[in-house]
């Protein structure tokens, strides 16, 4: 690299930060969205039914009743982990893809500790311990592919891609012969005792006036925003974040400051695999009580979507994956009120919210400063506190 | 043939009228008129901040204006974007270059103008177009080298073909020679005179005054987004250039007492560095700086100097060698990392602040700890604490006259010269009893230069050793007690401060040495 780095100039950068922060964060993550639903209408009218008609349904399935709301809040804690595992290894310049897999094998850490403990301690014993085996878990499915990204430089989009693969093969083989109680066919463990059955949040919904039914919202919830919480402090208000952040940005720049990038890189993926590995409590303890083979169900992957549109912030990540909630239980009862509108069409809806907020970001960027900067002409946004020269 | 009379010349080749952008409150650009003739080299200076890049991308097409005009040979053109730029005949040379590596030159030129969906047409054409304008200009490039293995001189003339072959009637140049050792400057500056005789408009932004000097017919000085005043290049001086710049004298000379040496701080014994190829970069290399005292390394970019100050900092591990600090061993093989070295008293500045001294995505008070964010004062058990990182920010930016002063600003939002001095608050603050700098005044303008000269020579005068790597001759031998010169990794002589440029580029240059062919290309900055 002979002095030549292919890089913007410094201006053309600089015209990214123009932007406000209720624009940059909500008003183009909105233009986004709706983006996506437009396109979504078009598809829902290809197949002869009414798209108003199938937002209507939408909207209602997943916020129109208590139990709708619980099953939204169900999936959207699964993609709140899943999202900020992904989000931390982002802010670390690792692109994680390997959430689905590290999340499996946390459930095997959950699996075990229920299995242990369910018998004999109430919940709030398994719970704590459930909640390290998981993290454990999940970290440990991560370490392999991080320490060969950190000291071989093997591509960590590749290595976890792999170990999603092996970390299926692995937990079939282990429902399969070994954790498949004797005389079962299903390749699952046994049902879990009371005693590692997480409580469900009927009484919180009561007292709001909403009846639950069955839908299996747990007090993982609360993990979950706990852990949004504790990202953000980790990211923005830790020496270790700074250092995350330092590597992520500029690598070189970390060395010369004494950081090691590679305990950066081991230690991000090692709190992204813990992350990930939490997200298997609410799906074991918090609905199924047992573990099930493929119990992660593509949650790992909508947690890079969830990460993208909440631009790895865990305040984003809290609201996108609310939204992706919405798309999962609205979706299915859409599949059910319109037949017409397949279980597959919902994953096209998806697919396109993902298109639209992750990949497409930057589409509507220019436009909207463009606008603002007319909008704004002649007077001095509160932003701008530079001064003189 | 050279410069044409005013009378015979009917309408310049780029003429901006009232030219006006603000970025919010900030007022880049007041009112700019500016008239540059056809077939002149015409210089932009000013300090950073001034509003020069700013006016040129706006004539690029990167930032449109917010009142006035753009005209073009008389006719008035609406610049939306590059490609609007390009379209009316203006190209632009990047202080960083935008050049694929592994691609040939000929490869290179092409890109974005392949003219057509199979390329065997378009690379026909273009190796002819690139033979013509090669001969006509004595640029000097083979069509089929790759770029990556070109010096950095090389591939700024790529930048300029690229530009012509475009068909590009007025070029402009940003900061061109910042990244050129004096020979590859010259030869620059023969191929844009070659262009100007031969019709073609050049627009160079510099802060260098002895090259606006050496190569332009006329120069226009800016200051707080204002043209202060357009020059006859032949009837102005740099020192009133310079005060044009900055509103008021200033000194081009650095005013330092002899220095008095104590004790050695650093001393360096038989330092040798293999890379992972095998390649020398370092070669038995021994010195010693006392405290109070400046040495100086001069020495054409990539013969080691770069990694001398990796491998004293930490950053780079040395293949054999000892380092004492203050009579202290330190394990330069093995266990010493950047952060040790910090904490033993050893600073760094190092010379490329974007690449290594900033976090750019940073805010200022952010990178004001990168690197002594282990500092119990900024700590608070795990946690930082933010308000004594940000009090101790904004202290540093009134101290140094960061501009703008706010602490929470992104790092890449401020100019070159802010953010060097970002990087040399941070440094010197520790008050360290080894400062390495290496090109302290790269992309920096003449107000910041002469502060950071100052603070150098205040540091020396407090008893620091400072080892100071720059490409400017000039600076090496106004600020160094004693000058090392390298070459091919070696420390080919010692000279005085009184030492002759042109004896030091003789040195710098091998002449008894290795070949510098042989090293000018090869190693990576």
């Amino acid at each position: 690299m002979t002095g030549a780095q292919v890089a913007p100039p410094a201006n053309a950068r600089r015209r990214r930060a123009s932007l406000p922060g209720w624009i940059e964060y909500a008003v183009l993550p909105l233009a986004n969205l709706l983006a996506a639903f437009l396109v979504s209408g078009l598809v829902v009218l290809f197949v002869g039914e009414n798209p108003f008609e199938a937002v209507k349904i939408l909207l209602w399935g997943s916020l129109g009743f208590g139990e709708g709301i619980g099953f939204t809040l169900f999936y959207a804690t699964n993609f709140m982990m899943t999202g900020l595992a992904v989000a931390v290894a982002f802010h670390a310049g690792l692109f994680n893809i390997g959430g689905e897999g590290q999340a499996y094998v946390g459930g095997l850490g959950v699996g075990l500790a229920a299995l242990a403990l369910d018998r004999y301690v109430p919940w709030w014993v398994t719970f704590p311990v459930a909640v390290a085996a998981a993290a454990v878990f999940g970290a440990a499915w991560a370490l392999i592919p991080a320490w060969l990204q950190a000291r071989r430089g093997s591509h960590i989009v590749i290595t976890t891609i792999m170990f999603n693969f092996i970390a299926s093969a692995l937990m079939v083989w282990l429902l399969v012969d070994h954790l498949t109680p004797a005389g079962s066919m299903q390749p699952e463990t046994r049902t879990f005792e009371a005693g590692a059955h997480l409580p469900e949040l009927g009484g919180l919904f009561a007292l709001l006036g909403l009846e639950i039914g069955g839908a299996p919202v747990n007090i993982t919830l609360f993990v979950a925003l706990a852990a949004c919480v504790l990202v953000y402090v980790l990211i923005w208000r830790t020496r270790l974040g700074y250092e995350i952040r330092a590597v992520g940005f500029n690598p070189t720049a970390a060395v010369y400051a004494g950081i090691s990038p590679v305990r950066i890189t081991i230690v991000a993926m090692l709190i992204s695999g813990a992350l990930a590995g939490i997200m298997a409590l609410n799906p074991i303890m918090g609905e199924q009580y047992r573990l099930q083979i493929d119990f992660v169900a593509g949650a790992g992957f909508v947690g890079i979507a969830v990460a993208l549109m909440g631009r790895a912030h865990p305040v984003g990540i809290a609201l996108a994956s609310i939204l992706f909630g919405m798309l999962y239980q609205g979706g299915a009862e859409l599949a059910f009120e319109i037949p017409a509108i397949s279980r597959d069409m919902i994953v096209v809806i998806q697919g396109l919210v993902i298109l639209f907020a992750g990949a497409l970001e930057n589409m509507f960027r220019p436009g909207f400063i463009r606008g603002y900067g007319l909008f704004t002409e002649g007077r001095a946004p509160p932003a701008a506190r530079a001064e003189g020269s | 043939m050279s410069r044409s009379g005013e009378a015979s010349h009917p309408p310049p080749a780029i003429e901006l009228a009232g030219i006006d952008k603000s970025f919010g409150a900030v007022h880049a650009n007041r009112n700019i008129d500016l008239k540059i003739g056809k077939g002149t080299i015409h210089g932009i200076v000013g300090e950073n901040g001034a509003g020069k890049s700013t006016l040129m991308s706006i004539l690029y097409g990167f930032y449109q204006a917010d009142r006035g005009e753009i005209r073009i040979d008389g006719a008035r053109v609406d610049i939306q974007s590059p490609d609007d730029a390009i379209a009316a005949g203006i190209g632009m040379v990047f202080q960083h270059f935008m050049l694929v590596e592994p691609f040939t030159v000929l490869e290179n030129v092409m890109l974005g103008a392949e003219g057509g969906s199979l390329l065997r047409k378009g690379v026909a054409q273009a190796r002819a177009e690139l033979q013509r304008l090669e001969r006509s200009y004595a640029l000097e490039v083979d069509p089929d080298a790759v770029v990556g293995d070109l010096p950095v001189g090389l591939q700024q003339r790529i930048e300029i073909l690229k530009a012509l072959y475009r068909g590009a009637e007025t070029l402009i140049l940003d900061e061109p020679t910042g990244v050129l050792t004096p020979a590859e400057a010259d030869h620059l500056f023969r191929i844009l005179r070659q262009l100007r005789d031969q019709g073609k408009t050049v627009i160079l932004i510099t802060h260098k005054l002895r090259e606006i000097m050496a190569v332009t017919d006329e120069v226009s000085v800016m200051r707080r987004g204002e043209i202060v005043d357009t020059l006859k290049t032949a009837e102005t001086t740099p020192e009133r250039l310079a005060e044009l710049m900055v509103g008021r004298r200033v000194l081009l000379r650095v005013d330092k007492a002899a220095a008095s040496p104590g004790a050695a701080m650093l001393d360096v014994r038989h330092l040798t560095l293999r890379d992972g190829r095998g390649v020398t970069r370092l070669d038995d290399i021994s010195f010693e700086i006392r405290a109070g005292e400046i040495v100086g390394i001069a020495g054409v970019v990539g013969n080691g100097q770069s990694e001398l100050l990796e491998v004293i900092s930490g950053i780079r591990r040395a293949t054999s060698g000892t380092v004492r600090v203050d009579g202290m061993p330190v394990d330069v093989t093995g266990t010493t990392d950047a952060s040790y070295q910090r904490s033993i008293g050893v600073a760094h500045v190092p010379e490329d602040r974007h690449r290594m001294g900033l976090v750019v995505a940073f805010e200022e008070n952010e990178n004001a700890i990168l690197g002594y964010h282990d500092d119990d004062a900024y700590l608070n058990g795990p946690f930082l604490d933010t308000d004594a990182v940000r009090d101790h920010a904004r202290k540093r930016m009134e101290q140094y006259d960061i501009r703008p002063p706010d602490c929470r600003l992104k790092t890449e939002n401020f100019s070159g010269g802010n953010q060097q001095k970002i990087v040399l608050a941070r440094e010197m603050e520790q008050h360290p009893k080894v400062l390495l700098v290496g090109q302290p005044t790269r992309g920096v303008d003449i107000g910041a230069i002469e502060f950071i000269h100052h603070q150098l020579i205040a540091m020396r005068d407090a008893g620091a050793s400072i080892l100071l790597v720059s490409v400017e001759l000039d600076e090496i031998r106004s600020l160094s007690d004693r000058i090392l010169v390298m070459c091919g990794g070696r420390i080919v002589g010692e000279r005085g401060p009184e030492a002759s440029e042109r004896e030091l580029g003789l040195l710098m240059a091998g002449v008894g040495g290795p070949d510098p062919g042989a090293t000018a290309g090869g190693p990576p900055r």
